[in-house]
């Protein structure tokens, strides 16, 4: 978005970033051999539904092109409080690489039908030996992730955050400013 | 506001004139002080219209929903996140300012929030935050500005053209009217091109919510209850109308001219237009 088409009140909405999400693999074995967290086998991406049948369509395909793999995984649509669309799919724990395919095949079906713009952030579960869940989040217009670990209703553990965007400063580009790490309290997977 | 400006300009004139007249050299200071005070007005512009409506500035502990809207739609557009301000009045309304992206408040106030739907709502943050990310409070400083340099052109013009005739009444006056009508014109203009980032503003929020029916709605509501509020109200926030997301008055006579916002009709069309882009298959 350049300082002219901001002057003229003309800017485009922002592209998604989406080949980001193909390090999430490499990053999941680092989390588990520093942390001792392990992927939940959940996955989900949060997107804008627009209003339209064009966007109905969009989504529908998207839902039917997940289910008709051989080995399918489960496949869930729900509405957050904030009018946002969460599509979660849960697969083989051990698999993160093929979450990711899956994450893959909905953004770029959103972006081929024009709704990009749409994509809000994907979050991949993560859980550690006592229970505690944490979230890698992914924003897709920033390109960069983020932790998002709840421990109660409206709590979460920041030590656990911060020891998780060490962990993996070297192998993402992790969100450097904090006030971009969203709180996703009533995530699907968390 | 079209008197008060008139005004400022005249004084602005006549001041320059007088410091002219008295042999003085210093009197293209008194344009500069001018524009120093519409400069002025912009750089503060977060803290004079967060006071101006008594608004208050709000953490994301007090006002959890606001904060997760604004976030979520900050992180769409990938933009940086503005303060936060709730104003305690019946009126409903929201207002964005700030000199720059990186100062920017954005305001709503309590009768808007107890009126519309969160939805609604989101639509009309996300309104506000593309006038934001347009830098319209710069670009709406810089038009108004352009009356006070009209009125230094005029004064320096006049030493070319009319020569030594510097104490003369008539050449003051030809100053004062060319001044004023200079003034009227870019009012005019100005208005215009308020109208013109208005529709800008809908229209981006309309493509980062996906919701332009949200907006329809939330417009057509908030102009419902500006009409039923008492006149009282209105004239006592009438100044500020410019950064309203919809007017809080609805003048008479050369409405279309002179009002800062665009008609509900023109606004409803243009988000009928974006609903029908949105919903096309293969868009």
């Amino acid at each position: 978005m350049g300082l002219w088409d901001s002057i003229r009140g003309r800017t485009a909405p922002v592209a998604a970033n989406l080949d980001a999400l193909f390090e999430v693999p490499s990053a999941a074995i680092t989390l588990q051999t520093e942390l001792g967290l392990t992927p939940t086998g959940d996955a989900s991406v949060c997107y804008r539904s627009a209003a339209g049948a064009a966007f109905d369509t969009t989504q529908r395909a998207v839902v039917e092109l997940l289910q008709a793999d051989a080995a399918a995984p489960a496949v869930r649509l729900e509405a957050d409080s904030f009018g946002f669309t969460w599509l979660s799919v849960t697969g083989d724990p051990t698999d993160t690489a093929g979450l990711c395919t899956e994450l893959h095949a909905v953004n770029t079906s959103l972006e081929a039908n024009g709704f990009g713009p749409g994509l809000l952030c994907t979050l991949v579960p993560f859980v550690d030996g006592s229970g505690q869940k944490m979230g890698l989040v992914y924003l897709y217009k920033q390109g960069t992730f983020y932790p998002f670990a709840p421990t109660g209703p409206q709590q979460r553990d920041n030590l656990v955050e911060i020891s998780v965007r060490d962990a993996l400063a070297d192998e993402l580009p992790m969100e450097k400013d904090l006030s971009r790490w969203l709180s996703l309290w009533d995530a699907p997977g968390l | 506001m079209f008197l008060l400006g008139a005004l400022f300009v005249a004084l602005v004139v006549v001041l320059m004139y007088v410091a002219a007249g008295s042999g003085a050299a210093w009197w293209p200071l008194i344009g500069l002080a001018g524009i120093g005070v519409a400069f002025y007005q912009w750089w503060n512009s977060d803290k004079v219209a967060m006071k101006a409506m008594r608004a208050r500035e709000v953490s994301p502990e007090e006002a959890p929903e606001l904060h997760g809207m604004i976030d979520r739609l900050c992180a769409l557009a990938d933009m940086p996140k503005p303060r936060v301000g709730i104003a305690h009045m019946d009126l409903p309304n929201a207002f964005a300012t700030g000199r720059s992206p990186e100062r920017a408040v954005v305001c709503v106030t309590t009768g808007i929030q107890g009126l519309l739907t969160p939805e609604e709502l989101e639509a009309v943050l996300a309104h506000e935050l593309s006038h934001v990310a347009h830098r319209d409070v710069l670009v709406m400083t810089v038009a108004s500005s352009a009356g006070i340099v009209a009125g230094m052109l005029t004064r320096g013009a006049q030493f070319g053209a009319l020569g030594r005739s510097r104490n003369s009444a008539p050449a003051f006056i030809i100053v004062l009217v060319v001044s004023l009508v200079v003034y009227s014109i870019s009012f005019f203009l100005t208005r215009l091109l308020s109208r013109y980032r208005e529709l800008a503003a809908d229209r981006a929020a309309a493509h980062l919510t996906f919701k332009p029916a949200a907006l329809a709605s939330a417009l057509q509501k908030i102009s419902g209850g500006i009409a039923t509020i008492p006149q009282r109200d209105l004239r006592a926030s009438s100044a500020m109308n410019a950064f309203f997301i919809a007017p809080a008055i609805s003048g008479a006579s050369l409405k279309t001219l002179t009002s800062t916002h665009p008609s509900l009709e023109q606004r409803l069309e243009q988000l009928a237009r974006i609903q029908a882009e949105l919903g096309r298959p293969e868009a």
